[in-house]
């Protein structure tokens, strides 16, 4: 325990950050380390968690009065300690303590060959440990925000658009399924591990793109952050990095995606808009090569090139033609097909893309969607066929699934019937 | 943590699926009974010989056949004694019927479990 600076008076105060400044900051650097290290330990979450509330909230009362300590993370840490040693004493019921007991003997020791290959990190174990497979993927995702992220089950619940009842529930059926089932606290073994971390990876873009699917920027930041923390704790994934990169290529095309809350699509982007220092960190990310590629590597690759070139001509599209071929070997789709058509109506002129097109004409999973006809519209008026472009932006108009969509639509139709 | 492992078929199982991966049974069980992570099993006879028993209102109810009608049904059963899910999972994906069925993981109760 450190001790506490004496009480203020002989420095001004303005020139000091506030408390609430120095308890956020202390928490954003320690508190997934505090709750991950107290959950090896006593394997309880929800005494982890409480811990570290009780020394939060015992810190913006104490440190007011007797003054910041010199080292607020390690206050926090040891008093998170204390306090869950308190909690485990008054636990009263025998339930608790045989928890906790089973909790460590569950545990056992470190894993010596698979922990040592990357950091031995008790946050990285916390990690895979919420978003493992026998959870069901909305439990993953819910947890990995609450524990990992730190986010409260009301902030959860408000992104979810849910109540926080039955989110309390979610995070409680989640919890007591990993004790009850023994699901580890641990890195996976190597031969579980690939898809383990895919599985990690898939639970952090969820979290993103949820983001952006429900309007809460809030979110998407999040999943960065979880990003930027796996590739801190796994230096060796490409994947993971790949996944940061695509995040942040995304993310940086965020106010330039709407203009007084109408749709832009990225070629009409105005990319002075694009977040530069997202896309400097996100480039910088993919630069460095790994061993083999993955489909979030491909996709940051993909991201990059628009985000390299200034305009939607000045792209190199042959090369983003070869990139979704990789993607289409690496995880076939649909949607991948319909975008690499598109590159190659860029790449090898407006027919060439139509013809590429044309293998998703009985596609049963683009059936119903406005992709397909506002994707060959695009391409029949790049290729002067304007009359046949307004019948098939009409079909994409009746599918378009939000009024953003189709006021987008409208807008194209709108131009290409004055300029017949 | 000891996991009753229940061995179903799956009629919708792909006809093709390789089974790489898998062990056959001899293997699988010597494999799992020499590290100690095999309690006991046994192969079960199929629902045609199986009977249903219900005591409702004091009265024994006693029917040809499975709880339920359905396409799977289980054809075996393990006991497995291991570190954690993560263990039992790694020996049910090397089962045969893995690949031709699926295996179901459920963890005794524990005298410590309340709610469940």
């Amino acid at each position: 325990m450190t001790g506490h600076r004496p009480p203020p008076g002989h420095r001004d105060a303005a020139d000091r950050p506030s408390v609430n400044e120095v308890l956020a900051h202390a928490l954003d650097g320690q508190r997934l380390r505090i709750v991950a290290s107290l959950i090896a330990t006593t394997g309880d979450w929800d005494l982890a968690e409480d811990a570290v509330a009780d020394a939060t909230e015992r810190a913006l009362r104490l440190w007011p009065i007797d003054g910041v300590p010199d080292n607020p993370a390690a206050w926090l840490t040891v008093t998170s300690r204390r306090r869950a040693i308190d909690l485990i004493r008054r636990a009263d019921t025998e339930r608790t303590k045989l928890a906790t007991l089973g909790g460590l003997q569950l545990r056992g020791g470190p894993d010596p060959g698979t922990d040592m290959t990357f950091l031995a990190d008790d946050r990285l174990r916390l990690i895979f440990t919420c978003c493992h497979p026998a959870l069901r993927i909305e439990a993953r995702v819910a947890l990995t925000l609450k524990v990992v992220a730190g986010l409260s089950t009301a902030a959860i619940a408000h992104a979810f658009l849910t109540t926080e009842e039955t989110m309390s529930q979610r995070l409680l059926r989640a919890k007591r399924k990993i004790t009850n089932a023994a699901i580890p606290y641990r890195i996976p073994s190597p031969s579980m591990l690939p898809e383990r971390l895919e599985g990690v990876l898939a639970v952090i873009y969820l979290i993103f793109t949820e983001g952006y699917a429900a309007n809460v920027v809030d979110l998407a930041d999040e999943a960065i952050r979880l990003g930027r923390l796996l590739v801190e704790l796994m230096p060796a994934s490409d994947e993971a990095r790949g996944l940061l990169a695509l995040m942040l290529l995304q993310h940086a095309r965020r106010d330039a995606r709407t203009v007084d809350g109408e749709l832009v699509t990225l070629e009409h982007q105005d990319r002075s808009r694009w977040d530069a220092g997202a896309i400097t960190e996100a480039l910088m990310l993919t630069q460095l090569a790994g061993s083999s590629r993955g489909t979030y590597r491909v996709q940051a690759d993909l991201a990059a090139r628009h985000a390299a070139a200034g305009d939607a001509a000045s792209t190199d599209w042959p090369v983003i033609v070869t990139l979704y071929n990789e993607l289409l070997r690496l995880a076939p789709s649909p949607i991948v097909v319909l975008n690499r058509a598109i590159a190659v109506g860029m790449s090898d002129g407006p027919l060439a893309g139509l013809a590429a097109l044309d293998e998703l004409a009985k596609e049963p999973k683009l059936t119903g969607s406005h992709l397909l006809p506002a994707a060959r519209a695009d391409l029949l008026a790049r290729a002067g066929l304007k009359a046949e472009a307004v019948s098939a932006l009409d079909q994409a108009i009746v599918l378009a699934r939000t009024d953003q969509e189709r006021r987008q639509l409208t807008r194209h139709r709108g131009e290409l019937t004055r300029e017949i | 943590m000891k996991y009753m492992m229940f061995v179903a078929n799956d009629p919708e199982a792909a006809a093709d699926e390789t089974g790489e991966g898998t062990l056959d049974i001899e293997t699988w069980v010597q494999a799992n009974d020499a590290a100690g992570r095999r309690v006991m099993g046994e192969r079960l006879r199929p629902v045609e010989d199986a009977t249903t028993v219900r005591r409702r209102g004091g009265k024994v109810l006693v029917t040809d056949g499975p709880f339920a009608e359905s396409r799977e049904w289980i054809v075996g059963f393990d006991i497995l004694d291991c570190r954690d899910l993560d263990e039992a999972i790694e020996i049910a994906s090397q089962h045969p019927n893995a690949a031709t069925g699926r295996i179901e993981l459920r963890p005794f109760w524990q005298p410590a479990d309340d709610a469940g």
